[in-house]
Parts: C-alpha cells; structure tokens; sequence
C-alpha cells in the first residue's frame, strides 16, 4: 500500500542549489492543496560535501524516503546519483546531471572520478536513467547557477502537480531580476526530458 | 478564522508558534539544528514588539529568558542539545523556583550526530529537572506544541522544554498556521517574592518538595494532551514517541498489520493512557530515537498493572543514531515473526570517491594551521575547538575537539599534565566568547606556557554566519560596541598578543615563532573574514593560476584547497578559486601567478 503519491530523493553537492528545488515543489504541493513532506541537509554538510534531500508528495508520514521507496531520483552531480541509487525504486526514474563536481579527494589525487557509464550503469539496473548536461544547458540559459532549475524543469514532467502551480512557486523563490534566466532554465530542463 | 497553509521549515513553524503566543523575549546561542528559529524571528523583532538576541552563550540566553519571564514577559530560549549542558545550572533550579509568564526552553537533538559531537537524548534532562518535554514529531505539530508549551508552562508553574530533533527541526511540511495576538499595552514588571526568586537553602528545601507533588500535576495535564493518541486495535501493540509514531504508523500500514499504536508526544508519557493500552495489549514493541526512556516508564508502570507484559524496547530497536522507516519496519517485524528487509547493496558503490566536507576555497584557517605547522613543527600539541576549523583536521592541526571552549583548558591540562612540547591550541572568535574566556583566564593565571590562536574570522561561520559581541552587530542588526578580542585577551592575563593576517603567511609564521618563544602565554589572533561573508559583503579578489614553471610537486595540492587540482602531472586552479593567494606563497618554484587580464 503506497503512503505517498510520489517520494523523491535530490542529491547534489553544498551550494548546488538542492534545497530551492524541494522548496518549489513543497510551495507548489501546497497551492494544489497536497499534503507534502521534505526533509534537508543543513550545518556541516553544506560546506562543499554530498547533501540530500528527500521530498514525498500527498504524504501525511515522515519526511524520509525510505530505501528503494523513490520513484523518482533527481542529481545533480553524477557521483551523488550513484552515492543515492539505494533510494531508487525498482522502475524509478533517475535524471542525472553528467556534469562533475571533483570531491576534494579527487583534486588532491586520492581517489578517481570514475567515468560516467560506470557510474550510471547501476542504477539503468534498476531503473530508467535521463542523463544529460544540466550545467551546458544552464549556462545557455544564461548562468551556470541555474542548474539546478534546468534539473527542476526536467522534475516538472515526472511529478503530480500541475507546471502551472510548479512556476508559481519558482516565481515566489527565485528573485525577480534572476526570474527570466530561470524560466528559461526550467524550459531548457523541460524539453531535454520531452 | 481564516487559516493559512504554508510549507514551513520545521524551525520556522516553531517561530511561528513563538509569535503566535505573543512571546516578549527569545534568547539564544546559535547551534545546528537550532539556529532558524532566531533567524526566522530576528527580522520580525522590532513589528512585533519582541526583544530577540543572540546571547553569548547558552547559559546567558536561558538566563535571560528567566528573567524576562520572571518580569511578566512570556519567553523562550533556544539552543541545540548539547547546549542544554552549558545551560543546565540555571535549568535544573529554574525547576525549583518556578515561572512567571510562560517560559519554553528549546533544545534541538541530533540524533546521528549530523551537526554534533554527541547525540545525547535531552528527555533525560527534563526527567532529571522533573519538567514536562514535549516532543513534535512534524513542523505542524511543532508549531502547535509550541503555543501549547506556553499555556503548560503558565499552568504548572514551571519552564516547559520543547524537544525537536534534526528530522523535525529540519522537515518541510505544510503548516497551518493561527492568529498573531493584537500587540497590547505590556504588562511587565518584575514582582517580588523572595520565597520563590532567592535559591536560599530554607527557600529551595520546601520548593524541592512542591516540585516533587507537581508530577502527579504534570500527569494530569498531559492525559488531556492532544500529543498522545491511542488507537486500540489487536492486543499486540506499538508505543513509538515523536517522529518514531510517523515511522510506526507507516510501517503497520506497509505491513498490514492491525496492531494497536499509542503516539506519544510528551515526556512523562500520561500513566492513564499507558495503562489503557497495557491492560488492552499482552505484547508491546516500543519504539524511540535514542535513550530508552518511554521504555522504562511503561517497564515500571507494567509491574503494576501487567506484570507478564510481553515488553520489547531496545532489544529490537538501535539506541545509538536516528531511526527510519526501515529499522522501524524490522523492529516491528520481528516482534511480528515476519523476515527483515535486506538492506538494498549496490556493490559498485566501491567506485565513489568520498565527499567530505572541507573548508573553503580561501578559508583563511588553512592558512593559519599552514603557519602554525610551520612555526611549531609536526611535533608540537594542538588541541583545537568546535567550528568550521574543526574540518581542518586532515593537516594534522586539530587535535583534539570535545565541547565548546575546551580547547584552551585540556591544553593547559596537557601542559600541566607534563607534556613539555610546544603546545599551540585554536579556537573560533565566537567559541572564544561563548567560553574560552574562563579558560584563558585560567591558564594565565596558572602560569601555563602555551598558544592560544584566536580563528578570527568575524562571524560564527559553521551555523550559518550568525553576528556576536566581536562583529558590533546583534542578531536584529542594531549596532552595538565591537569587543575588541587583544584588549580581553591582554585583561585575561596574555603576556604577549599579536594580530595576523592568515593570508600574509611568511609574516603568520614569524608572528607563531615569536608566540612560540614566548617564555609565557601568549595569544595570536588570526584575523581574516570568512569568505562566504566576504562574498556577501562584494569582496572580489583576483583568481590564481598555475604557470607553466609547475614542476609537480603536489605540495599545493597537499595544502588541501578545493580549488586546487591535480592533471596527472602538474597542478591546476578551478573556477572555485577566490584568491586568496596563499597557495602561490606555499608553491616552492614560485610557479602560482595571479591571473593576468
Ligand atoms: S564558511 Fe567561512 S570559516 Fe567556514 S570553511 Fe568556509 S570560509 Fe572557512
Ligand atoms: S588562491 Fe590558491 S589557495 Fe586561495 S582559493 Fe585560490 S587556489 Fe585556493
């Protein structure tokens, strides 16, 4: 018996832009009148590591996805899809951005950035990936810094609110002078998923 | 009424439930996951007539908040769990003497330690203080018992200590949100009555005993709270507290399990609702973050009233880190003599590179330990403290880390205790306000030889650049008096104090040199602003880059700044760079060169 009408797990690196992503859609669950729940990284984690947040839609339970429970999986970093794929439902949907963010253990020689299909390939195992570069595709927009919209437009055709109420919400959050490059954004996310 | 949905983080419902009961006066010391509900409030301050304040520590916020309620003002004082330490002497007597308006002490928890040296469960300091803790387990119900705690703490006289943890405090949910009271005339004033405000022995003997004959009052109140609800089903049944009730109630439902489930929101859970539920359940599975403390009240109560209780606690249920869905759902499981779920295993996860947290790119603490090691050789001690800097602890220059302010005291104690090394410790200026003062007082006035290196970097960086009395600015942006930390640091006793720039790394190590010469104590203040803020504030410095002179020799790289990346053969500066310039000055061929346009 389903407890959520759609559990979803964004992952990403601090400073990404994770928790704007859930705030839109927790804002645009509410204007649909849907009960919604999200749980987020604040404090310590922020500081440049993997961060994650969890966002169940027409949920009255905890905020927290549970393992295997996401029908959806939304990164922003490729290696953060993989740190996150036990969230992932057998038949999710995994949208992925390809674009690396090298951890401090890769820069200092370490450890390896492994390469994409090995990254990947676990969670095409469990289900269905769209992976494509978020952060190319922000910058046409206009900004790298709205990656994390373009990931958000992408979301927008998965999720059970309606792109109406998700775009009421973006406008309620992203300020008015960074509003245009952000629609355009969210439309670039849209039609690479379409 | 007209009610208004919002999605509110779990912190900003409590503010709201803060205004909504028409609080005079929040206090507190900033601490993850605490912090937003000042935040949320200090904006607000001034429209609603409210005095909000980051205070220098925990124990000035709860005091503070003691007397603005004991001056008729409804008040709350806020901190994260272990906070509650710092502040326990005035919480354990406040018990004794009891409230004037309404008083609500918030500890949040972290259960997992997410942000936390320690995951300490604050039921047991409420038990231990005999006051009553309540326990949301949504941002919803967390704004609800927040404006129930006031009415609680004015009914029985006594604080009321609301106890979110990182999952509530930090959860997201649509929140209905009440009335804000008119702002009225106030009525404050602080009243007379020594029997109850002076913690003289002949006047805390009796009120001991008055706060003893209030538990059975505190029972009675909380039978009738709407945090605690019974749903009587099969006589196998689920006690789960808090967010855990979330956990149980999904749980059964994933299970098909028509088990009866008793949510507690409060500590002491009411004995009248206990009771119904183990004279209708012979088997009880109960389910808690942390410290078994329901556990024990129902293995007490069921001595009474079942004594062949079938009880099951933290046999099943893990009492370190926090609980989910899954360890619920297998803790009832068992009891159910159904098979575990599997944790799901993905074996290529063996590829991912870890992602730590790190200071900074430009952080002006790497900066500092770099001369540090330099002044004072691998050898040396360096007991350190708990901020941002603790991350630093891969360069070897954070060696100890224990609680707030510590850092000055254990190495005296290292000193004292006979280690003969150079011993250089570090601490932030906001833990140094918070509690390294005492410390360094203490080791001057002891006669300890060592370095005390303030990590000046204006700000309380760590919970999310919070003001304190060093930065000339409060927590509702008025301007007040700039401490300065060389003229405490000189009335504390320091015989020698010295002022660096982190970034001017040649003459940071002369200065550590000096300090570590010094026949005394000796302070270095390493003075440089947090980059985040710096950011924020427009400052906007020249990016680096390798030049082609780079013979690699991965000492840049080991200097450990996020910005700085290896190629296979020679280093390289990334987007993330904010010229800070200390790596060109590490780089042994002179090989970093600003970027020239
Ligand atoms: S937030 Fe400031 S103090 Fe903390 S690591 Fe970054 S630069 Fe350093
Ligand atoms: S100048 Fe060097 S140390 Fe400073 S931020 Fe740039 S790369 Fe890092």
């Amino acid at each position: 018996m389903r407890s959520s009408d759609c559990d979803i797990v964004i992952a990403g690196v601090g400073g990404q832009g994770v928790i704007l992503i859930s705030d839109v859609i927790g804002r645009a669950a509410v204007k649909a009148g849907l009960p919604v729940r999200g749980a987020e990284t604040h404090g310590m984690a922020q500081r440049g590591g993997s961060v994650v947040n969890h966002t169940r839609i027409n949920c009255r339970y905890s905020p927290m996805v549970a393992e295997g429970g996401a029908d959806l999986l939304l990164a922003l970093e490729p290696v953060e899809a993989l740190r996150h794929a036990h969230f992932l439902a057998p038949g999710g949907t995994a949208l992925v951005n390809t674009a690396p963010v090298l951890p401090v253990t890769v820069t200092t020689g370490k450890f390896a950035y492994p390469p994409l299909e090995k990254v990947l390939s676990p969670l095409q195992r469990i289900g269905t990936v769209r992976a494509f570069n978020a952060t190319e595709l922000a910058a046409s927009a206009g900004t790298v810094q709205a990656m994390n919209v373009v990931m958000l437009g992408a979301l927008s055709r998965y999720i059970p609110i309606t792109e109406e109420a998700i775009l009421a919400a973006l406008a309620q959050v992203v300020p008015e002078k960074h509003l245009k490059v952000n629609l355009r954004a969210f439309e670039l996310g849209k039609a690479e998923v379409d | 009424m007209v009610f208004v949905k919002e999605y509110l983080l779990g912190n900003a419902a409590i503010a709201r439930g803060i205004l909504e009961s028409g609080a005079g006066l929040v206090a507190g010391y900033p601490g993850t996951p605490s912090s937003e509900i000042i935040e949320t409030l200090s904006p607000l301050a001034g429209q609603r007539r409210m005095h909000v304040e980051w205070s220098v520590n925990e124990k000035v916020a709860l005091e503070v908040a003691i007397g603005a309620s004991w001056a008729n003002a409804r008040s709350v004082a806020t901190m994260k769990h272990v906070g509650l330490n710092v502040a326990s002497d005035p919480f354990m007597t406040l018990a004794y003497l009891g409230v004037g308006a309404g008083l609500v002490v918030i500890t949040a928890d972290d259960p997992y330690c997410h942000s936390s040296q320690n995951e300490q469960d604050s039921r047991r300091y409420a038990q231990f203080a005999g006051v009553p803790c309540l326990e949301p387990a949504d941002p919803q119900e967390a704004k609800d018992m927040t404006v129930y705690a006031f009415e609680l703490s004015e009914r029985l006289n006594l604080p009321v200590m609301l106890r979110p943890t990182t999952r509530v405090s930090h959860a997201r949910s649509d929140v209905e949100t009440g009335q804000l009271p008119a702002l009225a005339a106030s009525n404050a004033g602080f009243t007379r009555d020594p029997s109850c405000r002076v913690a003289l022995p002949v006047h805390v003997r009796p009120l001991h005993k008055r706060l003893i004959a209030k538990q059975e009052t505190i029972d009675k109140e909380l039978s009738s709270a709407p945090w605690n609800r019974l749903v009587c089903r099969a006589d196998t049944g689920i006690i789960a507290s808090g967010i855990s009730g979330l956990y149980a109630e999904e749980a059964l439902k994933d299970l098909e399990l028509d088990y009866s489930l008793l949510r507690i929101g409060t500590t002491p859970a009411p004995s009248g609702l206990l009771t119904e539920m183990l004279e209708h359940c012979r088997r009880i599975l109960v389910v808690e973050e942390l410290e078994p403390v329901l556990e024990e009240q129902v293995a007490l109560l069921a001595r009474k009233v079942r004594p062949d209780l079938d009880l099951h606690g933290k046999s099943l249920v893990p009492r370190a880190g926090e609980l989910d869905l899954g360890l619920v759902r297998n803790a009832i499981s068992a009891l159910a003599g159904l098979p575990a779920r599997e944790p799901i295993v993905i074996p290529e996860k063996d590829i991912l590179p870890p992602r730590p947290p790190a200071l900074c790119p430009g952080c002006s603490h790497r900066a500092t330990y770099q001369a540090m090691i330099k002044a004072f050789g691998k050898d040396a001690v360096f007991p350190s403290d708990i901020g941002c800097y603790t991350m630093g602890v891969g360069m070897g220059t954070v060696e100890t880390c224990l609680c707030m302010g510590a850092s000055i005291s254990v190495a005296t104690g290292i000193r004292f205790g006979g280690d003969e090394r150079p011993i250089c410790c570090t601490l932030g200026d906001s833990t140094f306000l918070h509690s390294g003062l005492t410390g360094l007082l203490n080791a001057a006035y002891n006669g300890a030889r060592l370095t005390v290196t303030i990590l000046d970097n204006s700000t309380t960086a760590m919970t999310g650049h919070q003001p304190h009395p060093g930065t000339g600015r409060t927590a509702t942006g008025q301007e007040s008096c700039p401490v300065s930390l060389e003229d405490v640091a000189r009335a504390l006793g320091a015989g020698l104090v010295e002022t660096v720039d982190p970034y001017d790394l040649d003459r940071a190590v002369e200065v550590f040199r000096k300090a570590r010469d010094f026949s005394g104590l000796s302070v270095v203040i390493a003075r440089q602003s947090c980059v985040i803020s710096a950011r924020r504030q427009g400052v906007r410095r020249q990016p680096l880059q390798v030049t082609d002179a780079c013979v690699g020799c991965q000492v840049c790289l080991n200097f450990g700044c996020p910005a700085i990346e290896w190629t296979g053969e020679t280093a390289s500066i990334n987007t993330l760079c904010t010229g800070c310039g200390v790596c060109a000055m590490v780089c042994p061929s002179g090989s970093i060169k600003e970027v020239v346009r």
